[in-house]
């Protein structure tokens, strides 16, 4: 189809696989930010297209698997409550809590929907004056707008029962987070695309800078997620570290600013926690003290709830690059995505979940793989 | 500086049936494993197909039964009753038989509109004339308002195999080639759009058709050895196309490998699946089959599908192979290969 179609073609990804492998001498590690990146990857097998010695590794950019746990028991505690309607986006519905997920408080009566966007909410909040609806705001910078728009709306249009509860996270300090951790490996980034799109990439600049690493903000194409990763290479190759705009066709420098204006009149920057992480300061956002009728977390008494995340399975070193799933001595057994042991096998985005449904049966061979692709010049 | 620290849950085990347990994924799977199959357990059920096939006096019946509780009852291109007799009468199909009599049992919900169940009847008549089978019984309940959504049918389908047709989803074999007869994920995506009231350019409407005629068709291509040359038949209904072949690849011990490019899609299908973030190969068919035949054939078998008018698009995906057995990999357009695994639960749309 039209604008997908020419991003999939197998004859230009051949030439660009072509051209990675001519100009790569030495290996390199690097990190695709998003979980929609991770999940391109490994939905058209692009890391066994490359050279075995560039190394992708899977950053935290998946948001229903940094959401802390203790978040989650929140938004079990509030979504349980026979007043409340809680509305989500799809996939956080089956991410397990210290008991269960959304789908078994459903299943024990709660009213739990599925909305394709936020401002479905308040089309639910009208037609339930009774009940108090919640939306469970979570996600990266990409989601904020949307978001953020919900709670605006709600406050314009005086619509009281009607509100959030915010779990959004930022990828800039995170990525800082990956650079200052004395066990990173990672040497260049594909920056996050969509999230970009919004916020613009001024802010990656300082970072490219004074860790002198090259980020290449990157879509979500097999042909953009390769053409990001030749765009890494030829930086590593020659010494560069630059942020470079492979998604121009999407973004520019500056980002979307009416978009950016919405976040920052609802949201400020806060403290964030991240499963399987910890607390990174400045990482996320909170809705701002005017619309703190709109804050579930103030409406509803769950503040005392904590929960702590024991130490069971890697993924906190799988969204920090430090591991990768194949490592896990629980993968693919004892954890599967019906079965997560841990937040990277909750969601198809997810590092663990993505490599078990797409990847699992290429750990080994990935350089046979390599030449035949090569030899046939791309798709066979 | 932050420790990267890790990131651990309990396993978790559900307690309560949940909606994924009617996905048709691996929960429906478990729940058939653990529950189901260890209190009826008997040769017959355990091959796990989507009929029964038993001989009685010499006549080898094909039986099998199935409910509809779509939501919304009616939808583009088709409703709850069309539906429930023609995905009685393809479970028929794909063992080979001609399907002849029906059984339907209606839950009804106080309040039902009589007009709407006065339609689904009356649909369920024209669907009945158009496969040619006859609904010669049925049973009436009414639950309380709340109680049930509408209405919930239950068909039940006698059929009748002829001749020396060996079917079953344990006969798959490597060199065999994978046969898909048309346009995948019609009609998930037709009632998805109309349950969530999501418009796209180009309506999309849901596939719903009696697949035995085109099975007639396949089934005339005889082997070297005079015998038909379908070893395996599925319609891929719920779990789409890669939960069918996955099945099919674990009963028959083999793998597959299916080419991306060679899957037909509609544009607007793959449209609405990219922006609700889902897989077409995981939605649901109601008018399709997929066909394990010996190699030998298929090429004839492709060339009269094509002549039917359910089988225009028909066209060979991929091949059964030995290596990887019970697994299902997919070379995709750019050349990569992935794994096509059974769906978990209910396919979610993603966030981002």
């Amino acid at each position: 189809m039209k604008y997908l179609d020419e991003y999939r073609d197998g004859r230009l990804a051949g030439k660009i696989v072509e051209e990675i492998h001519r100009i790569q001498t030495k290996p390199w590690v690097i990190m695709e930010v998003c979980g929609g990146q991770t999940h391109s990857i490994v939905k058209h097998g692009i890391d066994y297209l490359l050279p075995s010695e560039i190394e992708l590794v899977h950053g935290p950019g998946c948001p229903v698997c940094v959401t802390p746990l203790e978040m989650i028991d929140k938004a079990h505690a509030i979504a349980r409550r026979p007043d409340v309607i809680f509305c989500s986006f799809g996939d956080m519905l089956r991410v397990p809590g210290s008991d269960g997920d959304l789908f078994t408080i459903k299943s024990l009566g709660g009213d739990v929907r599925v909305v394709y966007s936020p401002l479905d909410c308040l089309k639910i909040a009208r037609a339930h004056p009774d009940k108090k609806v919640v939306f469970f705001a979570i996600g990266f910078e990409t989601t904020a707008p949307a978001n953020a728009m919900l709670v605006w709306q709600a406050q314009q249009e005086g619509v009281k029962n009607v509100s959030m509860l915010v779990s959004h996270v930022l990828v800039p300090p995170a990525i800082a987070a990956i650079l200052q951790s004395p066990l990173n490996r990672v040497q260049g980034f594909l920056g996050p695309g969509h999230v970009c799109a919004v916020m613009g990439y001024r802010e990656y600049e300082p970072l490219s800078a004074q860790f002198k690493v090259p980020i290449v903000i990157t879509g979500f194409e097999p042909l953009d997620i390769l053409q990001g990763i030749l765009m890494t290479v030829r930086q590593l190759e020659s010494g560069r570290a630059e942020v470079e705009n492979e998604y121009s066709r999407v973004l520019d420098r500056e980002g979307n600013q009416a978009a950016q204006r919405l976040v920052f009149n609802v949201f400020e920057i806060a403290d964030r926690k991240w499963r399987g992480v910890g607390t990174i300061p400045k990482s996320g956002y909170k809705l701002r003290w005017e619309f703190r009728e709109h804050d579930a977390e103030k409406l509803f008494d769950v503040k005392e709830i904590d929960t702590l995340e024991s130490t069971v399975c890697i993924s906190g070193q799988i969204l920090s690059g430090i591991k990768k799933p194949h490592d896990c001595p629980a993968f693919g057994k004892e954890c599967n995505p019906q079965h997560p042991l841990g937040a990277t096998m909750v969601s198809a985005e997810g590092a663990c979940a993505a490599y078990y449904a797409y990847g699992r049966h290429l750990k080994r061979d990935k350089d046979d793989v390599k030449l035949t692709a090569i030899s046939t010049g791309g798709p066979a | 500086m932050t420790v990267f620290g890790s990131c651990p849950l309990p396993i978790f085990e559900h307690k309560q049936i949940v909606l994924g347990h009617g996905s048709g994924g691996k929960l429906t799977a478990e729940l058939i494993d653990k529950v189901f199959r260890p209190a009826f357990t008997n040769p017959i059920l355990d091959k796990l197909d989507d009929q029964a096939v038993v001989q009685v006096n010499g006549t080898r019946l094909a039986f099998t039964t199935d409910s509809f509780v779509v939501t919304p009852i009616f939808f583009p291109g088709g409703d709850i009753g069309r539906l429930a007799i023609n995905g009685t009468v393809n479970d028929l199909a794909m063992s080979g038989a001609r399907p002849l009599y029906l059984a339907a049992a209606f839950i009804l919900e106080e309040g039902l509109a009589a007009d709407d169940l006065r339609r689904v009847v009356e649909s369920m008549r024209d669907a009945a004339n158009e496969a040619g089978v006859l609904l010669v019984t049925g049973d009436t309940k009414v639950v309380n308002r709340g109680k049930g959504d509408q209405v919930f049918i239950t068909t039940t389908g006698l059929g009748v195999i002829d001749g020396p047709v060996e079917i079953s989803a344990d006969r798959a074999r490597p060199g065999d080639k994978i046969i898909l007869s048309g346009f995948i994920g019609d009609h998930g995506m037709a009632v998805m759009s109309q349950r969530e009231n999501l418009e796209f350019e180009g309506a999309i409407e849901s596939d719903c058709a009696p697949l035995h005629g085109l099975v007639n068709v396949m089934l005339e291509v005889m082997g070297s050895d005079g015998l038909p040359t379908i070893h395996c038949l599925r319609d891929p209904t719920r779990g789409g196309v890669a939960t069918t072949l996955n099945e099919i690849a674990s009963q028959s011990q083999v793998g597959m490998l299916l080419q991306e490019r060679a899957i037909p899609v509609r544009e607007t299908v793959q449209g609405a699946c990219e922006i609700l973030g889902l897989d077409p190969l995981y939605v649901a068919n109601e008018g399709k089959l997929v066909a394990i035949v010996a190699a030998e054939a298929a090429d004839e078998i492709v060339e009269r599908m094509r002549q039917h008018p359910l089988g225009g698009e028909a066209v060979v995906i991929g091949e059964v192979v030995a290596d990887h057995a019970g697994m299902v990999l997919m070379k995709t357009e750019i050349g990569g290969t992935r794994v096509l695994d059974v769906m978990f639960g209910e396919q979610l749309p993603r966030i981002c």
